[in-house]
């Protein structure tokens, strides 16, 4: 069974280790928050200006002032802390969080990742994305494997405009989890009960397997 | 005014000398931390063939969504058009000039332009569609983009509370790019909650030193909400 956006998730959090610095983007990112473990510490930075990103408010806690980067009204953690977003943005570009995961329209096995605009279709803007993957240096994408008219979003090389080169190394999807090197993709595990074929049709680009590949475990 | 009293009035001599053609920078991220009167004056005065310099566009009926269903920015340097769709139609007709630029480009292109920095290398953008032009340069074996810095004309931005002498403070993640805006404009005009008599303020607490402001005005602010999102257990 391919995974649910909350098992891709589910696994995501796992790569989470104690005392990280996180930033999580907007879709199935954002999702990772609800599975960390509750003995493993971490501060989710928002890259509008705050490290320390709480639950959602309660009704009379919510505050107009206090958003993150999806414009979610939300709370801060204890220890948490504002800035700029010159700072913010610093502390991306400087490398000095540990994990970034967001999402993507396409990523090929060079590891570039394409996720800001459709040509002539669809203007999202690049936001942070751009800083995210240029100054990040462990990142995941969460992503589904195919679009909604089943074409892989795993590809011999982006067709969409960039929004880096050669960043991505990892690539968690319904279907599999992948490392991306020299030129391919490498399973690493699989969706419980999804066969390596099944997921060798839906890569477009190319595909490395070696030996057994074992199926995810998701917490 | 006298000496360093920089309080105005009303929104008129706030933006006293605001004209056609001129490059702005207002601050906020989304709907959160924009000064929201200045930007109105500004739709009411109907000054047009702006560039404005901001991270949004704001919605279709709030912040900047104004100014552009009065067709009053020509060019717009932004990070993200997202949920706003006169911004997506005006952009995809070319009816508008939109200047996507990374975020943290963006926030360092301004911090550079009120620091005297002309130029500035970053990893970000390179080999994309944002690197297009742009001279490029390779350091310790890793490409870099040459970004050049912004100023403006008027920098409009939103603080919580100011001295007289501006001093400001701001509050939560509403300070975003308020900061760096009043760095970088020849006018900076900062709209705040609450104005605190000058020595008020703890200068250990002051965000924006006064040097950076012209003038201050209280506004009354409605801080609409783009996502009102609550805990399931609340």
């Amino acid at each position: 069974m391919p995974l649910s956006r909350e098992q891709i998730a589910q696994r995501i959090a796992r790569e989470i280790k104690d005392g990280y610095y996180v930033n999580l983007g907007i879709g199935i990112p954002t999702l990772v928050a609800n599975y960390i473990p509750p003995d493993v510490a971490v501060m989710l930075q928002s890259e509008n200006g705050l490290l320390g990103i709480g639950a959602f408010p309660t009704p009379d806690a919510v505050d107009p002032d206090l958003i993150n980067a999806g414009k979610q009204t939300i709370t801060t953690t204890k220890g948490a802390a504002f800035f700029s977003s010159a700072d913010s943005f610093g502390m991306i570009r400087g490398g000095h969080i540990d994990l970034t995961v967001l999402g993507a329209f396409e990523v090929d096995q060079q590891g570039n990742i394409a996720s800001w605009m459709v040509p002539g279709k669809l203007v999202k803007g690049m936001g942070g994305a751009m800083d995210l993957v240029a100054g990040a240096t462990n990142i995941i994408v969460a992503m589904a494997h195919a679009n909604k008219e089943g074409e892989s979003k795993l590809l011999t090389q982006c067709t969409l405009p960039l929004t880096g080169v050669a960043c991505i190394h990892h690539v968690v999807t319904d279907l599999a989890f992948l490392s991306i090197k020299n030129g391919a993709f490498h399973l690493k595990e699989r969706a419980p009960g999804v066969s390596i074929d099944y997921i060798r049709a839906h890569t477009a680009g190319n595909l490395v397997v070696t030996g057994d590949v074992p199926e995810m475990r998701l917490s | 005014m006298a000496g360093f009293d920089k309080v105005v009035p009303n929104y008129e001599s706030a933006l006293a000398g605001f004209t056609d053609g001129m490059t702005v920078m207002v601050g906020g991220f989304g709907l959160c931390g924009i000064p929201e009167g200045l930007i109105q004056q500004v739709y009411k005065m109907g000054t047009t063939g702006l560039t404005c310099i901001s991270n949004n566009a704001g919605v279709d009926d709030f912040g900047l969504g104004f100014w552009l269903k009065k067709r009053q920015i020509k060019t717009m340097i932004g990070s993200y058009v997202g949920e706003n769709r006169l911004f997506e139609s005006l952009f995809l007709s070319g009816e508008m000039q939109v200047i996507l630029t990374p975020q943290g480009t963006l926030a360092e292109k301004i911090r550079a332009g009120g620091a005297g920095i002309p130029a500035f290398y970053t990893a970000t953008g390179y080999g994309t569609p944002v690197a297009e032009g742009k001279e490029t340069r390779e350091f310790n074996g890793r490409h870099y983009v040459l970004e050049t810095a912004l100023k403006a004309d008027f920098a409009l931005i939103k603080a919580w509370k100011a001295d007289t002498s501006g001093n400001l403070i701001y509050r939560k993640t509403a300070r975003n790019f308020n900061p760096m805006m009043a760095t970088a404009g020849k006018i900076t005009v900062a709209e705040v909650e609450e104005i605190v008599p000058t020595g008020a303020l703890d200068p250990d607490a002051i965000h924006t030193p006064g040097i950076y402001v012209d003038r201050i005005i209280v506004g009354t602010f409605e801080k609409r909400i783009e996502q009102r999102t609550l805990t399931e257990k609340g």
